[in-house]
């Protein structure tokens, strides 16, 4: 048996945490593969049954295995309290027409073995009609970090049966906002996809907003007003120690890494223009790529890293452009009804997402980087910010619910994530307002 | 007694310095105790060359129009008053702080509060102020200064204020 080790975790603050050398064994078998499209229609049945030993933990193991896979819209867990077959005996050998009969299309059974401080989890998923192993895999991992085991579970669960990489071993950055809007607290923060593991990264003492990973998720670039200068820093979070990106003589905004972590660009704003620049993060050379009468803010490169959306008001309302990664060749690619803003380009490519102002109304769209197929995926009082999953299958952002009375009363801002087609949208549980998420890319 | 009589002039010069802002003139004094310099002025005594007495006797904010970075003209008039208080404190060094309403995305109005706050820098210069003792910063519309969601209270946040360092 092989194990291969696996990039640590992310955690931030000034503790320095050892990473968990998860430990992988695997062995596939073949299994039908169910259409995305299909699965969004017709959720695919699945019982998760509690993980077998562990005393208990396999049970907190399949539970949020079960909420990922609902959570996520393509799958529909068999309610625990249908079970014929006990979670043990299913452990040990599954009889398939207890679960059949109950509407199941996919089983996953599995145990825990508790090897004294570390735990073996050993799960099999299980084509229900033709009693087939669709996949047998072993992940080991310090026993506290039994939630990543299981999310890991869920991409493995994901991708077999529909055919591409999950996004549930992943986390998201965003800002955690507290107190009246006139004296916000607003610190770095950070949680599991799912909610939870929630930790705060600054103590609120200087103001954050539009943190973003790093590719390789150890790292993240933010906005601070630290001594009362708006500019970007990077922040490490196995070391929990930030510095500054460049010296500008004015604002910096709106940063983003390049698909490959070399470079950030960001909106410098000086007398009345605000231009994208690109910084390179090793010699902190910067590169001015675009120039002009207009605010050019929030860019964000495309997956190969050759092209760069951004917004600018240079034609006089916002409106959504496209550039040569090196500056250049801007063209506009929206042209519906309203303002365009916060363009953020899919993993996949294929799309473009964005937050759209149009009748005193804010939404959250996608469309083709050539502007085509434009969708409005949820729309509302007040709502931005998109940030794509790591499958661009999934996006999250933040919603504003309307002040009702003078003094902001029944303002909130909470993160929702929605599926692509606009379907299944959710609240991300915090605790405190959130805004500005950023999604990790898949962590191993 | 002192305190009081300061108090109540530093709320008067805030609302006279709103007054010619029609759409703002209820909120503004909706917001009187969450306009935040206001409300710290009437505490304290207005030594003068403060903030507060900066509030008190020539108005510390102007207003904009949606999507204008133009100061208009009753906020040039403000920025006049301000240069020539300017001019009697010449240690005194100042941000000016640019604001917007919540009815534009976040990374923008940054960009939008920071022109705002640079055409009231331009004007205080025009007036004679020296560019060095003026440090622009942006809030875009994460600080505003009236808490309803409301044209009276955009009308508030569309802003830029001049803040003693």
């Amino acid at each position: 048996m092989m194990t291969t080790p696996r990039r640590g975790l992310i955690l931030g603050g000034a503790a320095l945490l050892t990473a968990p050398a998860m430990a992988r064994a695997q062995g596939g078998g073949q299994g039908a593969v169910i259409d995305i499209t299909r699965a969004r229609t017709d959720p695919i049945p699945i019982a998760v049954p509690a993980l077998a030993g562990g005393g208990g933990r396999g049970a907190d193991i399949a539970r949020v295995i079960q909420a990922n896979l609902r959570n996520c819209g393509l799958f529909r867990p068999v309610d625990n309290a249908a079970f014929i077959q006990s979670a043990e005996a299913a452990a040990a050998t599954p009889r398939f027409q207890d679960w059949r009969v109950i509407g199941a299309n996919a089983l996953v059974t599995g145990r825990v073995e508790d090897q004294g401080g570390r735990l073996r989890v050993e799960f099999r998923l299980w084509d229900v009609l033709p009693e087939q192993q669709i996949q047998g895999t072993a992940f080991t991992a310090p026993a506290a970090q039994w939630r990543r085991i299981a999310h890991l579970i869920s991409d493995v669960i994901y991708e077999r049966l529909l055919g591409e990489k999950g996004y549930f071993d992943t986390r998201i950055v965003y800002v955690a906002e507290s107190g009246p809007r006139d004296r916000r607290t607003r610190r770095l923060a950070i949680m599991d996809q799912d909610g939870e593991n929630n930790r705060f990264l600054t103590d609120g003492s200087f103001q954050v907003l539009s943190p973003r990973f790093h590719p390789n998720a150890q790292q993240i670039v933010f906005m601070s007003y630290f001594q009362n200068t708006p500019r970007v820093y990077l922040f490490d979070l196995n070391s929990g120690r930030s510095e500054v990106l460049g010296q500008f003589p004015g604002m910096t905004l709106s940063p983003r890494f390049s698909p490959d972590g070399r470079t950030v660009v960001l909106s410098y704003a000086r007398n009345n223009d605000a231009n994208i620049v690109a910084v390179d993060v090793g010699s902190r050379s910067q590169r001015q790529l675009t120039s002009g009468n207009g605010l050019d803010v929030s860019p964000c490169y495309n997956p190969d890293g050759t092209q760069i959306v951004f917004n600018s008001d240079r034609g006089g309302d916002q409106q959504l452009y496209v550039m040569d990664a090196g500056g250049g060749g801007a063209r506009r690619i929206s042209f519906g009804r309203g303002r365009y803003a916060t363009p953020v380009w899919s993993p996949r490519g294929d799309l473009i997402a964005f937050t759209r102002i149009s009748g005193g109304q804010f939404g959250i769209g996608v469309m083709r980087p050539d502007g085509s197929g434009e969708r409005i995926l949820s729309e509302g009082w007040g709502m931005e910010g998109p940030t794509f999953a790591p499958n661009g299958r999934v996006l999250a952002f933040y919603r504003e619910s309307q002040a009702r009375g003078a003094r902001g009363e029944g303002y909130s801002a909470r993160l929702a994530q929605i599926d692509i087609t606009g379907f299944n949208e959710r609240q991300i549980v915090t605790p405190t307002d959130a805004t500005d998420p950023s999604w990790s890319p898949l962590l191993a | 007694m002192n305190a009081k009589i300061l108090g109540a002039l530093g709320a008067l010069a805030l609302l006279a310095a709103c007054s010619s802002d029609e759409a703002s003139n209820a909120a503004a004094t909706g917001a009187g105790g969450s306009g935040g310099l206001a409300g710290g002025a009437g505490m304290g005594s207005a030594r003068p060359g403060s903030q507060e007495d900066l509030v008190a006797s020539v108005g510390d904010r102007v207003f904009f129009d949606t999507d204008s970075t133009q100061v208009r003209g009753d906020g040039r008039a403000t920025l006049e008053r301000q240069a020539s208080w300017l001019g009697r404190y010449p240690q005194v060094s100042v941000y000016m702080e640019g604001h917007a309403d919540e009815r534009g995305t976040r990374e923008y109005n940054l960009a939008l509060g920071q022109r705002r706050a640079n055409a009231a820098r331009d004007l205080l210069v025009a007036s004679g102020v020296s560019g060095q003792r003026i440090q622009t910063v942006s809030y875009g519309k994460d600080r505003p200064a009236a808490l309803g969601s409301d044209e009276g209270s955009w009308a508030q946040n569309r802003r830029a204020v001049t803040t003693v360092r």
